[in-house]
């Protein structure tokens, strides 16, 4: 037996591998979780809907609407059916790891429209159009929240402090813009304050080495209590000076906003929302098509090795701290300029925290982030959209805002699988 | 392109890491420079590639002084590395990983095809041959160190160091290896190549410079005897020998039946491996660093649950224990990384040496610590075991490495035992607590403990054990009697088993021409070879 | 061989001095001078924002160039005026001590003492997870739920006047403990790890507060406001200076748990164990040592230990549970714990100069109009100040220290 054939072959042919698909633990604890939410969706939402069809309003273009009417347990019972059969095939069989994500992904949209037949079963309308407008918009601040820190966290530097960024881009924001009655210099002040905190937070976490996670929230204090002071002696007693900034009108695009459904609510909002698109397509590119995106992820994985090839580690960690920041505190823009039209102390109220938890959701990726974001948007909207519907049972609105704050804890338990976050992440670099 | 080093010097704190080295790298020659651990090499190259800056000296390229701030400069300037731990990104593929720091780009977007043949063509024209879209994690190591190389080699380098590049490849990689250096020297490029292995350095240099504790001792032609060199290295006459005396073996401590330990992506890492260790014998497992001799006894010692297989001590079935349960049994372990594993840094020596202790009397009494006793403790063990220390109470991230090691020692060796497993106990160790750590290893052998030593240095190997089996891809290979020749179980190490092999030994010893073990010898070593 | 061992020439000698009394003095001294730099520049800072935000101060920045000295007396005033009635409102009012009613001179004590008190067992219970090697940020949510705990049995059980309170006591520590280790299970069964835990606890148990505060049975009758029944006398921790004042005994439970802390770190095996885990989890795992389930016993006694500040806000300071019964002592409770070094009684100290500060605060805002959110600022600039020991050093011009976040720094992944 000579191992002296062609180095090659022999070298690629590792170990032998003893084949596990997806290891069985988690095969069984998704698989049942399916089919316990889908039984819980066949007898709530099934059974327990009111005799009576859901109709859901939607909205061909902003003045046409019409009516999808379907009979309401019938629907939500097959539904239901839907996910436990998938469940089934999770426990039995399994599916490939890949597509898993996609089985869940699935699962979760039929259980939700499982739950709005059932919520709708009492008679009133669901306006989806509605609903996923006002998704999108409550979904705005975390996505932009979330693509700061997906900048940040990239290159190794962990940021608890996108609460503190959000609220001092909403803060400056609506002060610039009220004392220059203009809009364009509040995002840009926002844009600025944003950056500021980022640098802050660089400074401590790379020069000084402090710990990001407790620079992370101390720095979040501070922000709190210098924009609560000003906005106590300056903003409040004298509102018509310091905060009345306004809001940025909304810009239905031509021929996209005419679009059925999909039109009015991804293309009639203001042009902070289309930024914010725009937003997430350049850090998608940016990360994984440019050389800046090359060395940040490098930087983030391995920095002795991004070092050793000439690449400043600290000076890339440094811009990408400030720009995450500076993206945060253009979402707080977003919350007084583009939707509130004022300050409040603490007006960010745990959106940062959203953010962050969407960014560990998505797995530090772009796209996972962005798709968290939307999914936590939508729980938001549909908190506040559920007290408009009689349900046949009212839900405490309490348990819905639980919602996004319980998903990921499950998700960082691992029932969506192992998180991994960049390997340097949180660790400061020393030579 | 020459490559000059004239008195440079480097400083740390009060630690002269470098002192006034002078060192020349022509085109077209391999320049090996030779040290033990801790004489300053690495800090060496690190001032040559720009990481560190030297308090004195100057670096000059073609006669011209030049002053690197980082290693963009003396990347620019034709200097590659190596790197002994590769500088890889497991995630990102060969391509990304060669093409880093000098991306090719095109319309601002990373231009992809080019990087990826710029890889194919570099990778052809040295003969190195890597699959450039494969992630680098993914890779065996020898082929990972060819990318690491071919980092280097894309940015025209015109000398290149490498750092220790043999420690992690087996006899047939490291043959591999040369001859990629060879070449390279013919191709007219400079190499320095950087070793503390004796072999490797006379078959490959032109040149040899030994460095000893931060200074340049002598240079010597690849003619001289490992003898002579060693004695450069080290700074006496080294006898390559461990005084040992004769085992006297009784009946087997340890039995492990069919054991097979996996990861968790469910690669095999140990395959089957059945072996049994008597009391007052040393079993020695050589091997080279990832063959699965980590796993093994981290699975012996309830680290690592085993997939199937069964480990019995004296008896006692303790393939599932916790390692609680597995230390109280009575097996003493000595970790390979002691300041990662055996160590709490920040803690005292006191606090260390009653690491696995502190909860049983006299040292802890339910919830309450006796102080007193650990005190009591670390005093005695401090003396017997020679430890330098400014105090017991001094943490113990303050101590030098061979003195750590002789604090996880001590503490192994302070309970009664019934099997010491002792991983890399010498690794980045002075020769005088090699020595110290060798004596005391026998000695728990002389007292009738049954002995597991896992190394992948030979020398410590074939000095003490009684008996050797070689690890390859999770199996043993082979079990040979201590006297067994550095060649034969060089072989073992590389995957071939000695029958086909043809009459691989020439020099003297005892060679084995069956795979089965034949019981226990005396400690004869050969002392022609030196690594 | 027969030589003595020869140290290596390559290690690099220790740079920290000989060991033993006269260098842990020396440590405290440079410690504590760094703190008193620290807490001085924040003031600065402080000063700095209070001028800002005085109207006189900002019309006489105006006309700055013109005629400067306004500006700085305004300025002046301003902050002074604000600076001595923190001083009043947090230790004593000077004009109160010709008065001789003990009652008036103590109440600035007794105000700084009893805001010390859940700052202290928040700080104990943060710190003691760091020495273990977690980040316990789920302070806000742990003394809600002991808080609803401890409230619910004061309220809706009646027991016998010192049972009472013992036993709602024990619920609310209990609360606290089963909140704590949730996250601390979580992280030891499935590798979760704390920070987004105890944030989504947080989180989640406000939401259930708020939740509770509109349930009949819960909420107080005519059920229009978002607060609960009122908590039985008999549940009440007792006051310590006379009905007058309102420091009641959770301060001296708070000084307890301080004693017992330290002994359980320093003197028990328990202790050994945490600290071991939290310096090196690998070497204590590699002693034999069980990493996970340490785990979980710290996050239920550091629960427990901010169970403790719940209780003393709703069986001491406030009478009924409202939305905001942690009054942000979570993560006040980091700032005191980083302030303490991560030290029992440095924590006790830490927690009384942030309480002093709060008291004193609400006597600035009540005085001077100045908005109480400058405490705040004060408290998070002296940590930064102070986590960046280099920072203050080459202002001022120090000897080198070990940083105080240093070795914590740490992933994500653990």
């Amino acid at each position: 037996m000579s191992i002296a054939e062609s180095p090659q072959q022999e070298q690629i042919i590792v170990r032998e591998v003893v084949e596990p698909p997806v290891s069985t633990r988690r095969r069984v604890t998704t698989g049942s979780l399916l089919v316990v939410a889908g039984l819980l969706a066949v007898l709530a939402f099934g059974v327990g809907a009111d005799k009576g069809s859901a109709v859901f309003g939607l909205n061909a273009a902003s003045d046409t609407p019409f009516d999808v009417t379907v009979p309401a347990g019938l629907t939500a019972g097959l539904l239901g059916l839907v996910v436990v059969a998938l469940g089934v095939y999770q426990l039995v069989r399994g599916f490939p790891r890949r597509q898993t994500r996609w089985v869940v992904a699935g699962a979760l949209v039929s259980l939700v429209v499982a739950f709005l037949c059932w919520a709708a079963s009492a008679g009133s309308t669901v306006q989806i159009t509605g609903l996923l407008q006002q998704s999108i918009l409550s979904a705005v601040p975390l996505v932009l929240g979330a693509l700061g820190g997906i900048l940040c966290e990239r290159s190794g530097v962990i940021n608890v402090a996108i609460e503190g960024q959000m609220l001092s881009g909403a803060f400056a924001g609506a002060l610039f813009a009220s004392v220059a009655h203009n809009l364009g210099v509040g995002v840009l002040a926002a844009v600025l304050a944003g950056g500021l905190v980022g640098a802050l937070l660089a400074v401590f976490a790379i020069r000084y080495l402090v710990n990001q996670v407790i620079l992370g929230v101390v720095i979040n204090l501070l922000a709190l209590g210098l924009t609560g002071f000003i906005y106590d002696a300056l903003m409040q007693p004298h509102a018509d000076q310091y905060n009345s900034p306004g809001v940025f009108s909304a810009v239905p695009i031509p021929l996209l906003g005419d679009i059925p459904v999909v039109g009015p609510v991804l293309f009639q909002a203001n042009v902070l929302v289309y930024a914010t698109y725009v937003l997430v397509v350049v850090v998608n590119v940016a990360l994984f098509r440019t050389r800046w995106g090359l060395r940040t992820r490098a930087v983030g994985e391995h920095p002795k090795a991004a070092d050793t090839v000439g690449i400043k580690v600290l000076r890339i960690r440094f811009v990408d701290t400030v720009l995450g920041g500076c993206v945060a505190g253009f979402a707080g823009a977003y919350l007084t300029l583009g939707a509130v039209g004022a300050f409040g102390k603490n007006m960010t109220s745990g959106r940062g925290f959203i953010a962050l938890a969407a960014v560990i959701f998505g797995r530090w990726s772009p796209n996972g982030a962005v798709g968290a974001a939307l999914l936590f948007g939508f729980a938001d909207a549909l908190q506040t959209g559920l007290t408009i519907i009689q349900a046949p049972v009212q839900i405490p609105s309490n348990f819905l805002a639980m919602a996004p704050y319980l998903a990921t804890l499950f998700v960082v338990a691992g029932l969506g699988g192992r998180v991994r976050a960049p390997a340097a992440d949180g660790e400061p670099y020393v030579k | 392109m020459k490559l000059e080093l004239r008195g440079i010097t480097k400083r740390f704190g009060s630690l002269v890491a470098n002192h006034g080295i002078d060192l020349v790298v022509e085109p077209g020659e391999v320049h090996c420079l030779l040290g033990e651990n801790g004489a300053g090499k690495s800090t060496l190259m690190n001032v040559l590639y720009g990481l560190y800056q030297p308090d004195e000296g100057e670096i000059l390229v073609d006669g011209r002084a030049v002053h690197f701030d980082g290693p963009g400069d003396a990347l620019a300037a034709g200097i590659g590395m190596v790197h002994q731990h590769f500088m890889l990104i497991p995630v990102f593929t060969v391509t990304e990983n060669v093409v880093l720091g000098h991306e090719e780009v095109a319309g601002g977007l990373l231009d992809r095809r080019r990087a990826r043949d710029q890889v194919v063509e570099v990778s052809r024209r040295y003969r190195l041959d890597v699959p450039p879209d494969a992630l680098v994690g993914d890779l065996p190591v020898g082929v990972q160190q060819r990318v690491e190389i071919l980092k280097a080699l894309a940015r025209d380098a015109k000398v290149l160091i490498l750092d220790e590049p043999t420690a992690v490849l087996t006899p047939q990689e490291v043959d591999e290896l040369l001859d990629i250096v060879r070449r390279l020297r013919d191709g007219g490029t400079g190499v320095l190549f950087i070793s503390h292995k004796l072999r490797e350095v006379k078959a490959l240099a032109d040149r040899i410079t030994v460095l000893r504790r931060g200074k340049i001792v002598g240079t010597a032609s690849p003619d001289a005897s490992a003898a002579e060199l060693a004695a450069l290295m080290v700074g006496r006459q080294v006898k390559l020998e461990v005084d040992k005396g004769v085992a006297r073996p009784g009946e087997p401590v340890l039995q492990v039946e069919d054991l097979r330990v996996l990861d968790p992506s469910g690669t095999v890492l140990v395959d089957d491996v059945s072996l049994s260790v008597r009391a007052g014998e040393i079993y020695a497992i050589a091997g080279v660093q990832g063959n699965g001799q980590t796993e093994l006894t981290e699975a012996l010692v309830g680290l690592v649950r085993p997939d199937s297989g069964r480990i019995v001590l004296d008896g006692k079935d303790i393939t599932r224990s916790d390692t609680d349960d597995v230390l109280g049994a009575g097996v003493g372990y000595v970790p390979e990384d002691r300041m990662h594993d055996g160590l709490v840094g920040p803690f005292s020596v006191a606090e260390n040496l009653v690491l696995d202790l502190y909860d049983q009397p006299p040292y802890g009494r339910g919830l309450t610590l006796n102080m007193g006793a650990v005190q009591r403790n670390a005093t005695e063990r401090v003396a017997e075991f020679d430890v330098r220390t400014s105090g017991v109470d001094a943490a113990a991230s303050t101590l030098s490495g061979g003195n750590q090691q002789k604090v996880v020692l001590a503490r192994e060796l302070s309970r009664p035992l019934r099997l010491l497993v002792v991983a890399q106990p010498t690794r980045g160790l002075d020769v005088g607590s090699m020595e110290f750590v060798h004596r005391r290893i026998v000695r728990e052998r002389d007292r009738g403990t049954a002995v597991v030593l896992v190394s992948t240095e030979l020398d410590e190997v074939i000095g003490l054990a009684d008996r050797i089996a070689v690890m390859y891809r999770g199996r043993i290979i082979d079990e040979l009697p201590g006297g067994a020749s550095p060649e034969d179980i060089g072989l073992l190490m590389a995957g071939q088993s000695l029958e086909s092999a043809p009459a691989a030994s020439t020099s003297a010893g005892t060679t084995s021409a069956t795979s089965t073990p034949t019981g226990t010898s005396a400690g004869n070593v050969p002392t022609g070879e030196a690594s | 061989m027969t030589q003595a061992p020869v140290d290596e020439a390559a290690q690099p000698a220790p740079s920290s001095p000989a060991p033993g009394a006269p260098r842990r003095r020396r440590t405290a001294l440079n410690t504590a001078l760094v703190t008193a730099l620290a807490l001085l520049s924040a003031l600065v800072v402080g000063a700095v924002l209070i001028a800002i935000g005085d109207e006189k101060t900002r019309g006489a920045l105006g006309y700055f160039f013109a005629y400067p000295w306004d500006a700085f007396s305004f300025g002046w005033h301003a902050v002074s005026a604000a600076y001595v009635a923190l001083f009043q409102g947090a230790i004593v009012d000077p004009s109160t001590l010709s008065s001789g009613d003990l009652g008036r001179i103590l109440a600035p004590i007794s105000e700084t003492l009893l805001d010390a008190t859940p700052l202290i067992c928040a700080g104990l219970s943060v710190g003691l997870a760091f020495r273990a090697g977690l980040f316990n940020i789920g302070g806000q949510g742990q003394i809600i739920i002991a808080a609803i705990f401890a409230g619910y049995v004061g309220f809706a059980v009646h027991l016998p006047i010192v049972l009472h309170v013992v036993v709602a006591t024990i619920a609310g520590v209990v609360g606290g403990a089963l909140w704590g280790g949730l996250a601390g299970w979580l992280k030891a069964r499935t590798g979760a790890h704390e920070v987004i835990s105890t944030i989504m606890l947080n989180y989640i148990a406000y939401f259930l507060l708020l939740y509770l505060l509109s349930v009949p049975g819960f909420q107080a009758p005519p059920y229009g406001q978002a607060i609960s029944n009122n908590v039985h006398a008999t549940a009440r921790l007792p006051h310590l200076l006379g009905s007058g004042l309102r420091l009641h005994f959770g301060f001296v439970l708070a000084l307890l748990a301080a004693a017992g802390t330290w002994w359980l770190l320093n003197r028990s095996t328990l202790g050994f164990r945490l600290r071991a885990v939290g310096a090196n989890s690998a070497a204590a795992r590699t002693a034999g040592m069980p990493v996970e389930s340490s785990y979980t016993v710290v996050m239920l006694l550091s629960g427990a230990l901010a169970g403790l500040a719940g209780i003393s806000q709703i069986l001491g300071t406030n009478p009924a549970i409202t939305g905001d019964i942690d009054a942000g002592f979570g993560f006040d409770a980091i700032t005191v714990a980083l302030l303490g070094r991560a030290n029992p009684w440095g924590i006790v100290l830490a927690g009384i100069l942030f309480g002093g500060l709060h008291a004193g605060g609400l006597q600035m805002q009540a005085s001077t109009g100045t908005p109480v959110d400058l405490v705040v600022v004060v408290q998070a600039m002296i940590v930064l100040f102070i986590a960046a020991p280099q920072l203050v050093r080459s202002v001022f011009r120090l000897r080198p220290e070990q940083a105080v976040g240093q070795n914590l720094a740490k992933g994500w992944n653990g």
